[in-house]
């Protein structure tokens, strides 16, 4: 008599409900990973305030300065002299006029470092003033 | 002659899983490490233009003239509004700001009263924040009650 040979039982174990899980981790972390490196600045360390509140509508043509902890003025990774900022300014200057628009539509964000002086601040937002930005906003962090 | 039956031979059609999990697992740990909990951040608009002949004349009701005092080193010496010295007590002046300007409708970018404040050079960034945070409202709840709107900078103070 012939006896038919049975297929050995599988012992592999589900794994859909584990890549499930796993692709909604990833998706999870994707949404919420912060691909903003530009505008942080590791020297600066920004004052809280319990009226901050994020931007509901995104900000129109932002120029993101920083003030680091050095006093050194950073914009877009490339640390400038308050001196040379006109012309690290000349280019956005022209991509806004490029637009039909002017230096008055930017926003310049400040990001300055907490002890920081005020009156840096100032010759920054003066400096700035000299080249026809009007809008400034003064970014700081969530008090918790 | 014997024929081999070609079911009896299971055919395997099932995708390779091992290599799709390592790669998953990679782009999970990816995420995971470049996570960063950070808090949020919100600004204060102010608003500047050039100081020019152009410029009409402030048609602000309230002049509230903010000063703040440095002690030479960056901190708060004093605060005075409008020739008011309130010592370094922010609620103080908030209350005062609150009792100049009244529960009105609410300030918007471009009317209502106007904050100048006056700062010395070297007086800390952080605290000047804290002056804009206590003129430009406080927080009830979780609600925000605005004050004021509008903050500009005297003209600098060179020491």
């Amino acid at each position: 008599m012939r006896f038919r040979k049975t297929a050995a039982p599988a012992a592999e174990a589900d794994l859909t409900p584990m890549i499930d899980m796993t692709f909604q981790l990833i998706a999870f972390f994707m949404v919420l990973i912060n691909f903003s490196q530009s505008e942080q600045n590791d020297k600066v360390i920004l004052p809280t305030s319990e009226l901050a509140k994020p931007v509901d509508v995104p900000i129109e043509f932002p120029i993101i300065v920083h003030l680091t902890s050095e006093d050194a003025v950073v914009i877009g990774g490339d640390k400038v002299d308050l001196a040379a900022l006109r012309s690290r300014m000349q280019p956005e200057i022209a991509l806004l006029k490029l637009e039909g628009k002017g230096p008055a539509d930017a926003n310049i964000i400040i990001r300055s470092h907490r002890t920081a002086p005020g009156g840096r601040v100032q010759d920054l937002i003066n400096r700035c003033q000299e080249l026809g930005f009007e809008q400034f906003a003064l970014r700081v962090k969530e008090e918790i | 002659m014997k024929f081999r039956h070609k079911s009896t031979q299971e055919e395997k059609n099932e995708l390779p899983m091992t290599p799709m999990i390592d790669i998953v697992f990679l782009l999970l740990v990816f995420f995971i490490m470049t996570f960063k909990i950070s808090a949020q951040e919100g600004d204060f608009n102010v608003k500047m233009p050039l100081q020019g002949d152009g410029t009409p004349v402030d048609n602000t009701q309230l002049p509230l003239k903010l000063r703040l005092r440095s002690n030479g080193g960056g901190d708060l010496q004093e605060i005075l509004l409008n020739d008011r010295s309130f010592g370094t007590d922010w609620s103080q002046v908030r209350g005062y700001v609150a009792s100049l300007v009244g529960d009105a409708s609410g300030p918007t970018q471009d009317e209502g009263p106007e904050v100048e404040i006056d700062l010395d050079y070297d007086l800390y960034y952080v605290h000047v924040i804290e002056a804009i945070t206590a003129v430009t409202g406080y927080r009830s709840g979780d609600e925000i009650i605005k004050l004021v709107d509008r903050i500009k900078f005297a003209p600098q103070r060179k020491n």
